[in-house]
């Protein structure tokens, strides 16, 4: 039976289609795996440049002799320090900004404003936040050139991310729950602390630590603004410098006196600042996934 | 006629500059179930959610004329609408439970306005749900998830969730329109009894729904009221063509 109607011309279930969709997938397959391959490639490269220094004390102790010998201790102090400020500052700033754009201004004119304000924040170039940072948080407001000064800048650039990271978190929160709560004569503010913020925190918890992960390598913006070529102590106060992960690798890379002893310095150190970068990331992934495990409903 | 509660006059509504309300006049009785039928974008959504101006949270809107609630003008300056909103309830198209326990639910609305003894919220818990027909299917499970429940009980639970706010006026917007059958029947049962001390507008796809539990029926079209009469000589002896046409399903 089947076979009388292949034979009146009906296409068969079993035939291959080597059409069009089949050549997409392979060359999107393929671009995909490139990608995937020269990420490797640069981890693989790095921490083989890098294995020469890579021990223990790598990380435990401070620099010695030129930066040339020791560790790079006090630049992973320092580079969590300035992390850790960075976020102080930026997070209550940059969620409070999302929360008065996606929840209370609507549809105005403030609100495009204050929307292309933030894209635009965003656009500009890191070097020029690392200016700026050396013009008012360093000069004008008389902090110096310190972790507070430098992170103060860290949060300027971070800004733009969290607040668009926190805008992605609120827009999840289904509408229906906004509404319903409205209806029931709940004010905004009151919907957005019982309702929407709940809803919400696990996307910025994570938004906000992916983004503080981002900036991490930044050097512009720290360059003018506090972080010290060397420093024989760790800061023990943000009105101190302090050394700085990628400024080290910056250092090492072009001012060393022993391009011998310092290449495979800067590829420590560079491996290392990966490290923390993926921790970073991998510390809000899996947050996330707690979370979302425990949310009952 | 007893004195209506809820009266559109005049009333012309626009999303931006598109007009989707033009000069309604409507008288609602109190303790009534009025229907609002009509095809899809006409604006049946849009006149309830004027009611209790939930549409604002939604859309940049401009109104004019005037919904009078009670015999005040909803829209006149200064007209606080956390009170407009626990006077005019609102029960939408699909159920929208919070992400909280059935009990957190309806005990939302009270805690908002200050109630926080828990014997106090449990009797307006209970009281909310039985009045919804919902008690004797949530009573051993008050504490989880409103999520968990079937689509019919959960949009029972936000009438329920409406009622313990003690409104006057409930807008249902196609409450039972992503609901099978069985639960559809058990909404419409519900309707009826609500009838009895709440004034319920209800906006409905569904002519059989309309003719079944409604006393009065809106049609409106494009935006304009086209016929507003009693259910039955609204579905028996339409005075208007256009709207024979839409009710004995010849568009729309």
């Amino acid at each position: 039976m089947a076979d009388e109607r292949t034979k009146a011309g009906a296409p068969g279930l079993t035939l291959v289609r080597k059409g069009a969709d089949e050549i997409a997938a392979q060359i999107f397959r393929a671009v995909t795996y490139t990608v995937v391959a020269v990420f490797a490639g640069i981890v693989v490269y790095i921490a083989a440049r890098a294995w020469p220094v890579l021990r223990p004390s790598f990380i435990l102790e401070p620099p010695r002799h030129g930066m040339l010998e020791g560790g790079i201790s006090t630049c992973i102090y320092g580079t969590v320090a300035l992390l850790v400020l960075t976020a102080v500052f930026a997070v209550p700033v940059g969620v409070a900004t999302a929360v008065y754009l996606n929840e209370f201004v609507g549809w105005g004119k403030r609100a495009r404003l204050a929307r292309a304000a933030v894209n635009n924040l965003a656009g500009v170039p890191s070097i020029v936040f690392g200016l700026f940072g050396l013009g008012f948080f360093v000069v004008f407001l008389h902090i110096g050139a310190s972790l507070l000064a430098a992170s103060l800048t860290l949060a300027i650039v971070v800004l733009p991310i969290v607040i668009v990271s926190t805008e992605e978190a609120l827009k999840a929160v289904p509408q229906d729950y906004r509404l319903g709560s409205a209806a029931l004569g709940a004010t905004r503010w009151q919907t957005i602390s019982k309702v929407t913020l709940p809803q919400a925190v696990p996307g910025i918890i994570t938004g906000t630590i992916l983004s503080i992960g981002r900036v991490a390598g930044e050097t512009a913006p720290i360059l003018f603004t506090g972080a010290a070529f060397y420093l024989p102590y760790l800061p023990e106060h943000p009105r101190q410098q302090f050394m700085e992960l990628s400024y080290h690798i910056f250092a090492m890379a072009t001012q060393a006196s022993d391009i011998t002893k310092s290449t495979p310095i800067a590829f420590g150190t560079t491996f290392v600042l990966i490290i923390l970068v993926f921790a970073f990331n991998l510390i809000g992934v899996l947050y996330r996934a707690r979370l979302r495990g425990r949310k009952a409903w | 006629m007893v004195a209506p509660i809820v009266t559109y006059d005049g009333f012309s509504f626009w999303y931006g500059d598109f007009q989707a309300l033009y000069d309604l006049d409507l008288d609602v009785a109190p303790r009534s179930v009025t229907a609002i039928i009509g095809p899809s974008g006409c604006g049946k959504s849009t006149l309830i959610k004027s009611v209790n101006r939930i549409v604002e949270l939604e859309a940049d809107v401009r109104v004019e004329g005037k919904i009078l609630l009670g015999g005040e003008d909803i829209y006149a300056p200064g007209v606080d609408l956390v009170s407009l909103r626990r006077r005019v309830g609102m029960v939408f198209q699909k159920p929208n439970p919070f992400p909280m326990s059935v009990f957190d639910n309806v005990a939302y609305g009270p805690r908002l306005f200050g109630v926080t003894g828990r014997r106090e919220l449990e009797a307006v818990v209970e009281e909310s749900l039985t009045r919804a027909a919902l008690w004797p299917e949530v009573r051993d499970r008050l504490g989880s998830s409103a999520l968990r429940l079937s689509g019919g009980q959960q949009q029972r639970l936000c009438i329920a969730r409406c009622l313990a706010v003690e409104p006057d006026v409930l807008l249902m917007d196609e409450p039972a329109a992503s609901l099978d059958p069985t639960s559809t029947q058990k909404i419409e049962d519900l309707i009826i009894e609500l009838k009895k001390n709440y004034t319920i507008i209800i906006v409905t796809h569904n002519m059989q729904q309309a003719a079944r539990i409604s006393s009065r029926t809106a049609f409106l079209l494009n935006g304009r009221l086209v016929e507003v009469n009693d259910t039955e000589t609204m579905f028996t002896r339409p005075e208007n063509k256009v709207t024979e046409d839409y009710i004995t399903g010849r568009f729309g």
